[in-house]
């Protein structure tokens, strides 16, 4: 935390005051903590032979959830590709000198970040096939995932060429580029570049927004962890249930804070070594990072 | 359209459904994350650890999974709950962490002269929050808050895949439907939708242009 | 990254603390079905037809349920399912002349089952699949190969005193998206509150957790779901309607569906369906095979 002007640098009196407070709020969180370890050990939940399922490669309880994770990564790498593809081009209609290409542009932008990304992929995968289109779990979700990405990555890449000083773009009219030759060598490399942290942050959110598979049934790593649950229940009850969902989800969360800090620290490369990257805000607004429809309506 | 008119009841209880889930999940995160945007900001050091672990925690899980645990996983250490608690409760702590990100930005850009100012005059932290920097912050969050409803009232479609019947579960409950039918319903879905975030976005809009500070 | 690491160190920590372990949770997983039916390797099919395509390509995809004790359940250390449905699937890829490991299995849900046959996703479905005139229009059914009927399952004691359908009036029933007795509790008990997931499992978990009071299918889904509760379940007992299982597979193919039919019936009299049967949900609920149903060439 940088210098905060909220308070002062504390004097004798105020630094005792803090140090109980420190010692207090650190009392509550252990005992929050010691009564969420109580009440799973009450349950049993913390005996070691319950965890080592996880590890135990004899049940294919690791090999399943490695692939399951495999599987995740794939949905949000196709995404992230075809997204930033689609992105860049939208971006780039949106910025057209044409209102024939501009306004259209515009609306499928709009309507993709308005409607959910759930509804989107129901509509994928339960509409469609009425229509004789039938696409796979998978095929239905990387779609949802992608139309509703690179509608929020071209209003991303629009600020992007937007921010790229006007002067870059004049010098390359000056130069005799035409209009494309400015986009694509001067602008959009710049613009990319600059934004380069926050697609790996949106590389986040298409993560998390891999997970509505579980809803259509991919399995992905929650299906993988449900159909675990629903193999050894038969054999022990609830015995590992809480261990197998537990499991998924940390690595979940694990891959996303790995990418979280990989994000911080592209953020701080680019930022050093150009001085074009002074952008200041290269943090994804809070409702982007929510995923499953940011953006506003 | 027969057809619609038929189910059009089913989908006016399911927007229901999204509308109540929206506003209890939206007071349960508007809350619950200034509390957490106030501890961010604390010179009580546990309790930064505290809101900066939730946030982080919080913003790097799926909605998905945590919904998972409030429906699937509390109840295996004896906290049962019903499907709706789950998903009001799964949503709202989920924004609470964006809500906080959105009113710590707010707060950080607060001119540091009025909480110099503030001091100075001698309120305490307590007081400068109150008084100076939430007031002001609030204001130059109601973008970004407002955008952070919408993206909510978007994600509340997910308890569609834990037994909520809200819009979106309309969908696969009617899967069977023919072509035009189900394309009508979507249409539907999809308007249900658009009638709570259009008026947000528009009403977004004009407090900000009302309540905006010139700087 | 702070935060990367700390929950990077609590992982690796609960990893060491964890002693190398013989989980009996490894025997269940190694301890899948063997597959007992004989390949039929010198098959011969007339040209052009469906049996004659399958048994040339030396493949065949079959959807079934992955989340069914005793009928289809994926088991994780062979990443294939196992159950009674899986070897009906097993014993007609034999008689095509294809291998058990040949054949590529598809998890159908109730939701999907008519979609994915139109498309030709899957040849067949063996999914716990009933027949009715509603499926008749979209697809055909050969069989059927086993009658269930719907009933329905209570927490362990039955607090809620239900002993039919008739007391589900005001109660919280669990059922699956897209499954006929949803559908049948919707139309002829509406009086029920209903519940629907996408998966059994899931209901039989909201039960366990007091979220619903009852969850309604056919007897066999509930009879596995009730082994699989370990003394949290148990059924009621008292059938309602009658479902017959079929195979379903593309509407108008009558030549490959006449072929299942035969080989159907040469299972039930040769005793192999009895078999399957013992080795799968048989073995689960201790039931023995009850007699074979007659096969309906409608």
């Amino acid at each position: 935390m940088s210098t905060t002007v909220l308070f002062d640098t504390p004097g004798p009196r105020a630094r005792r005051r803090q140090l109980i407070g420190t010692v207090l709020g650190a009392l509550v969180l252990l005992g929050l903590l010691a009564f969420v370890l109580a009440r799973l050990n009450a349950n049993g939940q913390l005996e070691g032979q319950r965890w080592a399922i996880l590890f135990d490669t004899s049940t294919g309880v690791p090999q399943r959830l490695g692939e399951a994770l495999l599987r995740t990564l794939q949905v949000a790498a196709v995404g992230m590709l075809f997204a930033t593809l689609f992105g860049m081009l939208l971006a780039v209609g949106r910025l057209s000198d044409h209102r024939w290409v501009r306004i259209p542009v515009a609306t499928v932008i709009e309507f993709f970040r308005a409607v959910p990304l759930l509804v989107l992929i129901f509509a994928l995968y339960f509409v469609l096939p009425s229509y004789g289109i039938d696409l796979s779990a998978f095929a239905a979700l990387t779609t949802g995932l992608v139309l509703y990405n690179s509608a929020v990555l071209a209003e991303i890449f629009r600020a992007g060429i937007l921010s790229v000083d006007r002067g870059q773009r004049e010098a390359g009219f000056a130069i005799g580029m035409r209009k494309t030759q400015v986009m694509t060598l001067i602008l959009l490399p710049q613009a990319v570049r600059r934004m380069l942290p926050v697609l790996v942050a949106q590389l986040v959110v298409l993560l998390k927004d891999s997970s509505l598979g579980f809803i259509i049934g991919y399995f992905e790593l929650l299906r993988q962890a449900r159909s675990l649950v629903e193999f050894y229940n038969l054999g022990f009850g609830n015995t590992y249930t809480f261990q197998l969902y537990v499991g998924a989800a940390l690595i979940y969360i694990l891959v996303n804070v790995l990418l979280s800090w990989l994000a911080r620290v592209v953020e701080r490369r680019t930022r050093r070594s150009s001085k074009a990257a002074a952008a200041e805000d290269v943090e994804l607004p809070a409702d982007v990072q929510m995923g499953g429809g940011g953006g506003p309506a | 359209m027969q057809f619609f008119v038929d189910n059009f009841d089913l989908l006016k209880d399911a927007f229901l459904q999204t509308l109540s889930l929206s506003l209890l999940a939206g007071l349960l995160a508007l809350v619950l994350g200034t509390l957490l945007a106030a501890m961010r900001v604390s010179p009580i050091a546990p309790l930064r650890w505290l809101a900066t672990f939730y946030v982080e925690t919080f913003r790097n899980t799926p909605l998905t999974v945590v919904f998972f645990f409030m429906i699937f996983g509390l109840p295996q250490i004896d906290f049962v709950i019903d499907f709706f608690t789950g998903a009001v409760l799964s949503v709202g702590l989920y924004t609470a962490a964006f809500v906080c990100e959105a009113l710590r930005s707010g707060i950080n850009a607060v001119a540091a002269g009025q909480v110099e100012a503030a001091r100075a005059v001698g309120l305490t932290f307590g007081q400068t929050l109150r008084e100076i920097v939430l007031p002001q912050a609030f204001r130059t969050v109601v973008p970004p808050l407002g955008n952070v409803w919408i993206a909510m009232v978007k994600n509340t479609s997910i308890a569609a895949g834990f037994s909520v019947t809200e819009l979106s579960a309309v969908l696969p409950r009617l899967v069977n439907a023919d072509a035009g039918d189900l394309t009508l319903v979507l249409v539907g879905v999809v308007a249900g939708y658009l009638i709570i975030t259009l008026p947000s976005a528009f009403a977004v809009h004009r407090l900000e242009r009302r309540v905006a500070i010139l700087r | 990254m702070r935060i990367a690491t700390r929950y990077a160190a609590t992982l690796a920590a609960a990893a060491i603390a964890l002693t190398a372990c013989s989980s009996d949770a490894g025997d269940q997983a190694e301890d899948a079905a063997e597959n007992t039916a004989e390949v039929n390797t010198d098959a011969e099919f007339e040209a052009g037809t469906t049996m004659a395509e399958l048994n040339e390509a030396g493949s065949i995809t079959i959807g079934t349920k992955f989340d069914q004790p005793g009928f289809g359940l994926l088991n994780p250390n062979t990443n294939t399912p196992e159950g009674f449905d899986v070897e009906i699937g097993k014993l007609i890829a034999a008689e095509l002349g294809i291998e058990a490991d040949d054949i590529e299995w598809t998890e159908t849900v109730s939701a999907n089952r008519e979609s994915f046959i139109q498309n030709g996703n899957v040849n067949l479905v063996v999914a716990t699949y009933t027949i009715n005139d509603t499926r008749k229009q979209l697809v055909d059914f050969a069989g059927p190969y086993y009658e269930a009927g719907q009933d329905i399952m209570v927490a362990e004691g039955n607090p809620e005193g239900i002993e039919g359908p008739e007391d589900l009036a005001g109660k919280n029933v669990c059922s699956v998206e897209g499954s006929t007795p949803a559908e049948n509790i919707r139309t002829n008990y509406p009086e029920a509150q209903l519940t629907l997931f996408d998966v059994y499992s899931k209901c039989a978990d909201a039960l366990r957790n007091g979220q619903v009071d009852a969850v309604t299918t056919d007897n066999v889904i509930l009879t596995g779901l009730v082994e699989g509760g370990q003394g949290a379940f148990e059924l009621v007992g008292n059938p309602f309607t009658e479902e017959p299982y079929g195979i379903g597979l593309a509407l108008g193919d009558t030549e490959f569906r006449n072929w299942i039919n035969d080989v159907l019936e040469e299972a039930f009299e040769d005793g192999r369906w009895a078999d399957a049967w013992d080795r799968t949900a048989g073995a689960i609920t201790g039931q023995e095979a009850p007699e074979p149903p007659s096969v309906d060439r409608y």
